[in-house]
């Protein structure tokens, strides 16, 4: 079973504005029927001002769909045109405390039908330029199209590069025969053969005497080196970590931006976690600091 | 016991309370190793032995030694595939079914991309196969045939008995996934031509982790694990002894209730059938409702998702599956469901209720209650109904820009 979110089932077992919109003037059709999520979004909007006066949504599909599409209409309800625009599917996700990653295509749906909505509003023809494969990295919400095209633009030929570029297979590394497949049907294409032995070597995991070779603030430094070099992939997102506290193994972060209340922070954490394991050559737990102990917040 | 209207027993069985105590005593005073020589375990090799013996007669093997004990039922589609392979290396044909279990599919896709070619026979609308076809695709190249007893979305039974004496004739070796088939429907091995059938001991009120190969004296076989004596060398790991009595149990039990299960199950199944049919516009039974298990009704509803269904009968405390995309994660509704063609506005609505011998007639008409109600308020979300049904050519006047 899904682990929706208090706020999904909400919006799914009594869901916002639910039914077309009457005299509606800006209309928006988006879905596939194959893959069991489709939505009409009508829209009434004040030709005025051009302020969305009233949105209503008719969907076919799963508990999340339905929960992105009322959330979407709350949010859109009194916005301008140009304004609702401005709404990503990381907003509408966000308005309903997150979402699994497999269910983030359903949020993605919302978006596309109000931009198909505006376009109708506009006399502008909306086309969509998103294709959806299968789900292969869960980690980080990656499907086979957008492995397979960035492959073919970037003539990746690893695992490592894939995840490079991508972020599919960073988390817990089960997808890396999927992803494997991948790279020998595209390689093949270009006249090449997979090898798995290509790969980088693998990183020198340093000795486990280093970690006890270092002073409290040595280590301390370490950390936020480590922290320092995987920032530019969470500000990519929207988001961002900082270090609050050490104790012994276990270190305290705090989850910031887009990275909060994100379904994804655990995988978040789980990586950042590794990456400390291998530079510290030792045991790490990283841990939310919401997670620690009340004392040591007061002790700061 | 959890509160709330279980039909959902082609997905798991509540392990029945008697069975649990059978088991209790192999956890703690009979822990011992049934190979080892002390007191620890000296009664453990007796109650395996019994178990065994119920698990043949469940199936009517000849010899209690053609019961191995496996993990799953599918260790045992895998041990009974590759086993298969194995033996004959010059044979490199599968024959399947495009409406097997994961179980065996998956795998027979793996092989295909091993260099193996998999013929999978197709189906009609109501999920039958056509048995000319499947004879001529069987040579001296097929290592072997497996298909399912009986499917586990819709039901439908194959005719597995007649495909083992085709298979037979032609001198290849045919396997069965009987997963959803064993306990609630009759099985004698010895007067059919099967050489090898998958059991799982969850499906029947045994726990989960416990399955069943059955393999006829004589066929020949290479296991999958090797390494200890254990079943005569067949599957080499140390016995799931609690389970294994548990499973022997189940198998007792099921043969006492397999008249229950086909006149008092079917009747509750038909009665459900029949008031939600009544009950609901846009409604049909999917796969072969004159040729199906007693205890599965598979419903497609149209217009609606089947996600959004259980999660509305789920409130209601009524749980069922769905052959949705969704409730899989997957991009394509279940593959049993677009097999037989069914479109995809039905198919991704399409709910499965399976009974077992602990469902009651007053929990049939709660459901039977229930389900109208929830029906109606999704349809009343759907793009493709009006107020008192479909739109006009809802196909037409709904098509959404693929995204």
């Amino acid at each position: 079973m899904w682990d929706y979110s208090e706020k999904v089932k909400e919006h799914f077992f009594d869901p916002k504005n639910a039914g077309a919109v009457e005299n509606a003037n800006a209309i928006g059709e988006v879905g596939s029927i194959s893959c069991g999520d489709a939505l009409r979004l009508t829209l009434r909007v004040d030709e005025g001002n051009d302020v969305i006066e009233d949105a209503g949504f008719q969907t076919f599909g799963c508990g999340s769909a339905i929960a992105s599409s009322s959330a979407l209409t709350e949010i859109i309800k009194g916005m301008t045109v140009d304004k609702a625009l401005d709404v990503t599917n990381q907003d509408i996700a966000d308005f309903l405390d997150g979402l699994p990653p497999e269910k983030m295509h359903c949020s993605v749906m919302g978006r596309e039908a109000l931009q198909a909505a505006v376009a109708n509003y506009r006399g502008e023809e909306w086309e969509d330029d998103h294709e959806e494969g299968a789900l292969i990295c869960k980690c980080f919400a990656i499907d086979a199209v957008m492995i397979e095209d960035t492959v073919r633009a970037n003539n990746l030929s690893t695992v490592e590069e894939v995840t490079n570029y991508t972020k599919a297979g960073g988390g817990c590394s089960s997808c890396h025969e999927g992803i494997e497949e991948i790279l020998t049907m595209v390689m093949a294409e270009r006249g090449e053969s997979f090898n798995a032995a290509a790969k980088a070597p693998a990183k020198q995991k340093p000795a486990p005497a280093a970690a006890s070779g270092m002073t409290s603030l040595q280590r301390i430094r370490r950390i936020e080196m480590v922290l320092e070099s995987m920032r530019p992939t969470l500000k990519a997102d929207g988001g961002d970590v900082e270090l609050v506290e050490v104790e012994g193994n276990t270190i305290y972060v705090n989850m910031i931006g887009a990275c909060s209340g994100c379904q994804l922070a655990s995988a978040t954490l789980g990586g950042i976690q590794q990456r400390l394991m291998e530079e510290l050559g030792e045991f790490i737990k990283v841990v939310p600091a919401s997670q620690m102990p009340q004392a040591m917040k007061a002790g700061g | 016991m959890t509160k709330g209207i279980y039909l959902d027993n082609n997905a798991t069985t509540m392990v029945d309370p008697k069975i649990v105590e059978k088991m209790l005593p192999f956890f703690s005073e009979q822990f011992g190793n049934p190979s080892s020589m002390h007191n620890f375990g000296n009664k453990v090799g007796h109650a395996l032995k019994t178990a065994r013996k119920n698990i043949q007669k469940l199936i009517g093997a000849e010899h209690d030694s053609e019961i191995i004990f496996t993990s799953c039922g599918t260790e045992a589609d895998s041990t009974a595939i590759l086993s298969a392979l194995k033996a004959q290396p010059d044979r490199k044909e599968i024959i399947i079914t495009v409406v097997e279990h994961p179980a065996v599919l998956t795998l027979c896709e793996q092989l295909e991309k091993d260099g193996y070619i998999v013929h999978k026979l197709e189906v009609d609308a109501k999920g039958r196969l056509d048995l000319n076809k499947y004879n001529s695709l069987l040579s001296d190249q097929t290592a072997i045939v497996s298909v399912m007893w009986a499917n586990n979305e819709t039901g439908t039974l194959f005719p597995v008995i007649e495909m083992a004496e085709m298979a037979f004739k032609a001198g290849v070796l045919f396997h069965t996934d009987a997963v959803q088939a064993v306990g609630k429907v009759p099985i004698d091995l010895q007067s059919t031509k099967i050489d090898m059938l998958s059991i799982s001991g969850h499906k029947l009120h045994a726990p989960k982790g416990i399955g069943v190969l059955y393999l006829r004296r004589g066929t020949r076989f290479r296991p999958l694990l090797r390494g200890g004596h254990q079943e005569r060398g067949r599957r080499a790991g140390t016995e799931n002894t609690a389970s294994i009595v548990a499973l022997g149990e189940a198998a007792k039990m099921a043969m006492e209730y397999m008249n229950h299960e086909n006149t008092y199950v079917k009747a509750l199944r038909d009665k459900l059938e029949d008031g939600i049919l009544k009950a609901v516009p846009n409604a049909f039974v999917t796969g072969d409702p004159d040729n199906r298990l007693p205890n599965t009704s598979n419903i497609a509803f149209e217009y609606i998702e089947g996600e959004a269904i259980l999660m509305l009968l789920n409130k209601e405390g009524i749980a069922a599956s769905s052959g949705s995309a969704c409730t899989s994660g997957s991009l394509e509704p279940s593959h049993v469901m677009r097999a037989m063609g069914i479109p995809y506005t039905a198919a991704h609505g399409s709910v499965r209720f399976s009974f077992s011998r602990y469902n009651t007639e007053k929990e049939v008409d709660a459901v039977i209650e229930a389900v109208p109600m929830i029906m109606e308020k999704l349809r009343k979300l759907s793009p493709y109904w009006g107020d008192n049904g479909p739109v006009e050519e809802p196909e037409k006047a709904f098509q959404p820009t693929y995204a």
